[in-house]
């Protein structure tokens, strides 16, 4: 515990350096601004903007990446409130209570209430995050390539069991990010391998930033051109002095639901398939059954505005832990956050802690003064963000895909990944459209790689015995629980038939 | 085009690309399986994977005949008439960028693509369309070349002569 806290001291130093407190301030400000705005998300924003921060050292570029993404977890509730279309996904249940208080004219109280209790989840899940990440890396130490690899199973396993998507699509769009990952040449046999049309620049292989923004920058555009058609219609806010004191007396209304939210949504979050939308669904159903007057529920309860967002936040924290600790990423933002700390030339998992001690508490000395610094931007500029809310479509969508083509250009110096981009993007697109996910294929073009190696090392070590991943007590528990949730579904359906049968 | 067509159609589309990519990993003579003293083969994780593709793209047609998916038993527009022209000039709007930045190099179609994007499309003041068709290449220059040190495409050696001769006052005068 004390080593904890002493190196948590250093990371705190560490944030407050100068160059490190102001890029927390701008993430929170980007964090906020593609937050607020509807259709991108924290992970829009980290995949756009993750070749900009080539320009600073990894740490400092880390602290601003994950200031971007709290700072859009909070910033969705603007949207979501004031206009009633979420601003990210992880705001949708925002929209609930969110819209129909805006409409009786209540929309700074749940403004507050929202950033008050995404403040109560970012601070407690921190708190959780500091806990839980020394040990749990101490104990990933012990980690062969057998465990990492059937760790990457239950990674997958968790999207398929619990993503809430079609089964066959999703399996689909994980093994695609599988086989994008190893195109070009092979890492332990230096073969080439799928240069299609004999095309060289196909053996430096498809980035994962290529695919990341392609679907997050160009693809998601397009859909939000579409699901908004660049008209959107806003309730009014009024915000003053005497408003924000009497706002903040009535903390007492839905504390309870921020705590559940809090709690809930760190651990959520943890959970690759899970992370912040399904936890602030989760929490927002909860708060609700623990409510004592549910009724009010969807009708403008201001607990049904603190819980969802006390959990999104919680989650984006939480959804850290397994990136950090052993090199799974927990949601798609941090599968953004992990490919970039390779390019930064770190390798995530256990031994961060004791190869880059000074980049980890760095990171997590700034995860507390960001949300410090998120909290106290939030409530100042809520008047300037709704009228960023006013802006245009046709004026922002010019600037994400010029930032698109360009930072996919500035990262690998090629046209031909401008190219590539395109088509992925058009292409995630019209496969969401039909319902594919496309958070595993990005996941998946992530850790393909990884899993790839750990496979082959395993089975080289083995002597190509394949019981060797359930030999081993972690990667056979591992194993068993991605059995499990794989089949998860299917014990549903059958369960669901007895019940129909019985009745 | 319905949802319900478009979900099939994507079936078949998918199914081909996995058995494409197998094609492809096979004709390559890439080991699929174990390789005596070497371990498993160059070729084992894109063919198995790519064969996994495969079958989850036949179940997904499988399920569409049984009518499963909610999409295959949408009549809805894949994309909505109104929308449609939006989706399709945006995206063919960064494809003619693209082709641009070859020719004419990245600041000019840059440009270009700020004036179509605002001024046609957003019918934006011409205020704010001279704002972001000089503002845009600026804040690039500035972004990119200065600060990033990137050396953006510059397309046709005239294009790109014409680029360093004002590339040079930077050079000359700061």
């Amino acid at each position: 515990m004390e080593t904890i806290l002493v190196s948590l001291g250093g990371g705190l130093l560490q944030a407050f350096e100068p160059l490190n407190l102001f890029m927390i301030f701008a993430g929170c400000l980007a964090g906020l601004f593609v937050g607020c705005m509807p259709g991108l998300g924290s992970v829009n924003g980290v995949a756009i903007l993750l070749p900009v921060t080539f320009l600073v050292p990894p740490t400092a570029a880390i602290i601003f990446l994950a200031a971007l993404y709290y700072g859009a977890m909070y910033g969705g509730a603007i949207s979501s409130i004031t206009l009633g279309i979420p601003g990210a996904s992880t705001a949708v249940a925002t929209v609930f209570d969110g819209r129909p208080m805006a409409q009786s004219g209540k929309a700074d109280k749940a403004l507050m209430a929202a950033a008050i209790a995404s403040f109560i989840g970012g601070t407690v899940s921190i708190v959780l995050f500091t806990l839980f990440a020394p040990p749990l890396a101490a104990f990933a130490l012990k980690f062969g390539p057998q465990e990492e690899f059937a760790l990457m199973l239950l990674a997958f396993a968790t999207f398929i069991g619990l993503g809430g998507d079609d089964i066959p699509k999703t399996i689909f769009s994980i093994l695609l990010g599988l086989v994008m990952a190893a195109i070009g040449f092979d890492i332990i046999s230096g073969q080439p391998r799928m240069i299609f049309f004999d095309m060289v620049e196909f053996q430096r292989g498809i980035g994962f930033l290529v695919l990341a923004i392609g679907i997050y920058g160009i693809g998601e555009m397009l859909w939000t051109l579409e699901s908004t058609k660049g008209k959107v219609q806003m309730h009014s806010v009024n915000i003053t002095w005497a408003r924000f004191k009497e706002n903040l007396r009535e903390i007492k209304d839905y504390i309870n639901s921020t705590w559940i939210g809090s709690v809930l949504g760190f651990f959520v979050g943890t959970l690759p398939a899970a992370g912040a939308t399904p936890a602030s669904l989760m929490s927002y159903g909860l708060s609700k059954t623990f409510s004592k007057d549910p009724e009010s529920f969807g009708k403008g309860n201001v607990a049904g505005v603190a819980a969802p967002e006390a959990a999104n936040n919680a989650a984006s924290t939480g959804s850290m832990l397994p990136m950090i600790t052993l090199g799974i990423p927990g949601s798609p933002t941090t599968a953004i956050l992990l490919g970039g700390m390779i390019i930064w030339g770190l390798r995530p998992g256990p031994l961060l802690f004791t190869e880059s001690p000074d980049f980890v508490w760095g990171l997590i000395g700034s995860m507390y003064v960001a949300n410090v610094a998120t909290v106290l931007l939030n409530l100042a500029l809520i008047p300037v963000f709704i009228r960023v809310l006013a802006m245009p479509f046709t004026l922002l969508t010019p600037i994400i895909f010029m930032l698109c083509v360009l930072g996919v250009f500035a990262t690998t110096d090629r046209m031909f990944d401008t190219w590539i981009m395109l088509i992925l993007g058009v292409g995630g697109y019209l496969l969401r459209k039909l319902n594919y996910p496309v958070a595993p294929a990005v996941l998946a073009i992530v850790l393909g790689p990884l899993a790839e190696r750990s496979l082959r090392q395993s089975l080289i070590s083995s002597q190509g015995d394949v019981t060797t991943f359930v030999t081993r007590p972690i990667s056979l528990t591992c194993v068993i629980l991605a059995v499990l949730l794989i089949s998860y579904p299917l014990i549903q359906r059958m369960m669901r038939r007895r019940a129909e049968a019985q009745t | 085009m319905t949802v319900r067509t478009a979900e099939l159609l994507m079936g078949f589309a998918t199914l081909l690309v996995s058995l494409g990519l197998m094609w492809n990993v096979y004709s390559d003579g890439l080991r699929i399986g174990w390789v005596e003293g070497r371990g498993p083969g160059a070729g084992m994780w894109p063919f198995w994977l790519s064969l996994g593709m495969a079958l989850a793209s036949v179940a997904t047609i499988i399920r569409w005949f049984q009518g499963k998916t909610p999409e295959s038993r949408s009549t809805e527009p894949y994309i909505a008439p109104e929308t449609l022209f939006l989706v399709t000039v945006s995206a063919l709007s960064i494809l003619v960028l693209l082709v641009l930045m070859n020719i004419i190099g990245t600041y000019l179609s840059l440009m270009i693509f700020m004036f179509f994007y605002v001024r046609f499309l957003g019918q934006h003041t011409w205020g704010m369309t001279m704002a972001f068709v000089l503002g845009a290449p600026i804040f690039v220059y500035l972004l990119f070349e200065v600060a990033l040190t990137k050396y953006l495409p510059k397309g046709w050696p005239i294009f790109e002569e014409g680029f360093l001769w004002i590339d040079n006052f930077r050079w000359e005068y700061f």
